[in-house]
């Protein structure tokens, strides 16, 4: 092994590079400007290895299996809080992290539920969980004035039976899933005894037949490809989606609504692994990200909010102005947080969720 | 002697640490029990605390996540429901893939070679985004569908991705060649004079043909089907990319359980169930090896 390092250091001296510091991130899928992973390189001479996922349960096993090999990872909120007590994270060294100041109150006393004092996470991006719709279609299969805001959409048996031939997408996500079916029903998004679960799966069962898939990422090309006409999905890929739809100039016209009985708020948040190989550049990466022009340069490219104050004056008014990212605080009333499911809850919900899925 | 007993240790060692190893870690996981922790389960081997150490951790396994497995019945659904797509495409695999064989081993000798390279060409492409590029051919906008309307020969399209039909699709072409390759090797070897004997003695072609030459490829059949069967249960990329919500598999079962749930130990649980009964035909498909082996020699 010694040898091959410094053969490889070797080569970069060859090669003329300064130094074979790398740093590995581990993000989301169709999550950042990839202008901005150029631009860290060339401003700090560290090579970035950037690999994505599209599920916080990879993430998780990842995490608890240990020795991912990660320097900056971005789970949820609610993953977050579990694995932190896991013991899958190391506190943040702040005195490195000379962009704190940056960081929005507003966002951090939220995501404190689930990181107590932010000790070992920063804010990447924050959004909601929605509807996306194809709105000539639907409008042609439900007519005009089709609840397009609303959850009885996709969880009104009539409205989906109807919509099955079109194509519906929900998330393969069942932490976001329940709330939604618990909101509809008109209980508290947060409830996780037996009673809220059963009421959950009534909800679902009923209109599982006409749900085509259950995936979390490719809702996003088949939204804008005209594949199919309603995803429940992520705020910003919807949105993605839309613009992907009038990049092609397919006829395809996708709306984002956060539905009107709630839509769950969900945080994504930077955290070092407990054994990051590099620690130190890990700290140096987070620190790029929360530069404000940085910040800002990701989310006006991906269409979700950040946890950034001082990027909002470089936000273009297409992000900033729009209240499906920044809600108003009308619309921010109408959004909801949910806590982790504890070990023995996760099971039933887990085996709920594959009834659902595949009805047995 | 040295390097005669060293020829003969390596694949036994190989062994050793590829399979039985990791065999043993899976089955000493599905006795364990779930914890919130960093690996997520309990009881940890501590190998400092000597002897007393290794017991005590023996006493605390038990075999709790196997009973729990059969209090709920989505197991056995997903292992029997495995069994029918293994079934029904080994068999479409064969159905299709038994002519093609056929066809290449009745081609011209200098034609051949270009035949078995075009049955192994696919593999030159990673299987993920073969199975990615069907995705494209499916979907409702996908070519196939264009392609039918553009004919005339339907007005919708039709619904064919994210179902069990796409899944049966993916199965049979990722497998084929498993398929064609060993039933070519049989056939090729097949001595033509066989059939002109049969020939002589009154046969049509066709009864020629199922009583010469489909019972002497039998060992080539067989063989293919094995190949294709034993991963086919298993799989778990082709159900998860063309399958829809409907389709339950095993594969998708232990992926659920691992990740979803974070529970390792059930996972493992529901691998060595599903390990003991890939066995059978595993040790039904080292028989017939054998068997033929000795017909041969």
């Amino acid at each position: 092994m010694k040898t091959l390092m410094s053969f490889t250091a070797g080569l970069a001296l060859i090669a003329g590079m300064a130094a074979a510091e790398e740093v590995r991130v581990y993000n989301w899928s169709d999550y950042i400007d990839e202008e901005l992973l150029e631009k860290f390189e060339a401003e700090t001479g560290i090579e970035l290895i950037y690999d994505v996922f599209d599920s916080n349960e990879v993430l998780e096993t990842k995490m608890l299996a240990g020795g991912s090999g990660y320097d900056v990872v971005v789970p949820t909120g609610t993953f977050l809080q579990r694995q932190i007590q896991a013991g899958a994270f190391q506190k943040l060294d702040k005195s490195k992290l000379s962009n704190m100041g940056n960081m929005w109150d507003v966002i951090a006393e939220r995501t404190a539920t689930y990181d107590p004092g932010n000790e070992y996470s920063v804010n990447y991006m924050w959004g909601t969980t929605g509807i996306g719709v194809n709105t000539g279609k639907v409008a042609e299969i439900l007519g005009d004035d089709a609840p397009i805001g609303s959850l009885a959409l996709v969880f009104d048996p009539a409205n989906m039976e109807k919509l099955a031939s079109c194509g519906v997408h929900f998330l393969d996500a069942p932490t976001e899933l329940i709330p939604a079916a618990l909101a509809y029903a008109g209980m508290d998004p947060d409830r996780k005894d037996g009673d809220a679960l059963a009421k959950a799966e009534e909800v679902l069962m009923a209109v599982r037949p006409h749900v085509q898939k259950f995936h979390s990422s490719e809702y996003i090309n088949a939204l804008a490809n005209g594949d199919i006409c309603v995803a429940i999905g992520w705020s910003g890929d919807i949105l993605q989606a839309r613009d992907r739809a009038a990049e092609a100039e397919n006829g395809v016209e996708i709306a984002y609504n956060a539905p009107s009985e709630g839509a769950l708020m969900w945080f994504d948040q930077m955290a070092i692994p407990e054994d990051a190989p590099n620690p130190e550049a890990a700290h140096t990466f987070l620190n790029f990200i929360m530069d404000a022009q940085n910040m800002a340069a990701a989310s006006n490219y991906v269409y979700y909010a950040n946890g950034n104050k001082a990027s909002q004056e470089f936000l273009v008014e297409d992000v900033i102005g729009d209240t499906a990212i920044y809600p108003d605080e009308a619309a921010l009333q109408n959004l909801y947080t949910v806590t982790p499911f504890p070990p023995r809850e996760q099971r039933a919900l887990t085996r709920m969720w594959t009834k659902v899925k595949s009805g047995t | 002697m040295m390097r005669r007993t060293f020829l003969i240790a390596l694949p036994y060692i190989w062994l050793l640490a590829l399979f039985l190893v990791p065999f043993a870690i899976v089955l000493k996981i599905s006795l364990s029990d779930i914890a919130l922790a960093r690996p997520p389960y309990m009881p940890q081997l501590d190998l400092t605390g000597g002897l007393a150490a290794v017991w005590d951790f023996i006493t605390q396994l038990d075999f709790e996540n196997f009973v729990f497995l059969t209090s709920d019945d989505l197991y056995w659904k997903a292992y029997l429901s495995s069994l029918k797509i293994a079934a029904l495409s080994t068999a479409i695999t064969l159905v299709v893939g038994y002519p093609i064989a056929y066809a290449m081993a009745r081609a011209a000798k200098e034609w051949r070679p270009t035949l078995l390279m075009l049955v192994i060409l696919p593999f030159w492409t990673s299987f993920l985004i073969r199975v990615y590029s069907w995705m494209g051919i499916l979907s409702t906008e996908g070519v196939l569908n264009q392609f039918l309307i553009g004919i005339g020969a339907i007005s919708e399209p039709l619904q064919i991705l994210n179902t069990q039909t796409a899944v049966y699709i993916g199965i049979v072409y990722t497998y084929l060649p498993f398929m064609i390759l060993p039933i070519y090797s049989a056939l090729e070897k097949l001595d033509d004079s066989l059939l002109e004997a049969a020939e002589d003695l009154g046969c049509s072609r066709t009864t020629a043909f199922w009583l010469v030459t489909l019972p002497l490829s039998k060992g080539g059949v067989i063989a293919g089907c094995f190949l294709v069967f034993i991963p086919t249960l298993g799989e778990f990329v082709i159900p998860s990319l063309l399958g829809g919500s409907e389709t339950l598999m095993i594969g998708k079962v232990l992926w659920e359980e691992f990740f979803s749930n974070r529970d390792w130990p059930v996972a493992s649980a529901v691998a060595v169930i599903l390990l003991l009964i890939l066995i059978i035909p595993i040790v039904l498909f080292q028989r017939n090896e054998q068997k033929q082996r000795e017909a041969e020699g």
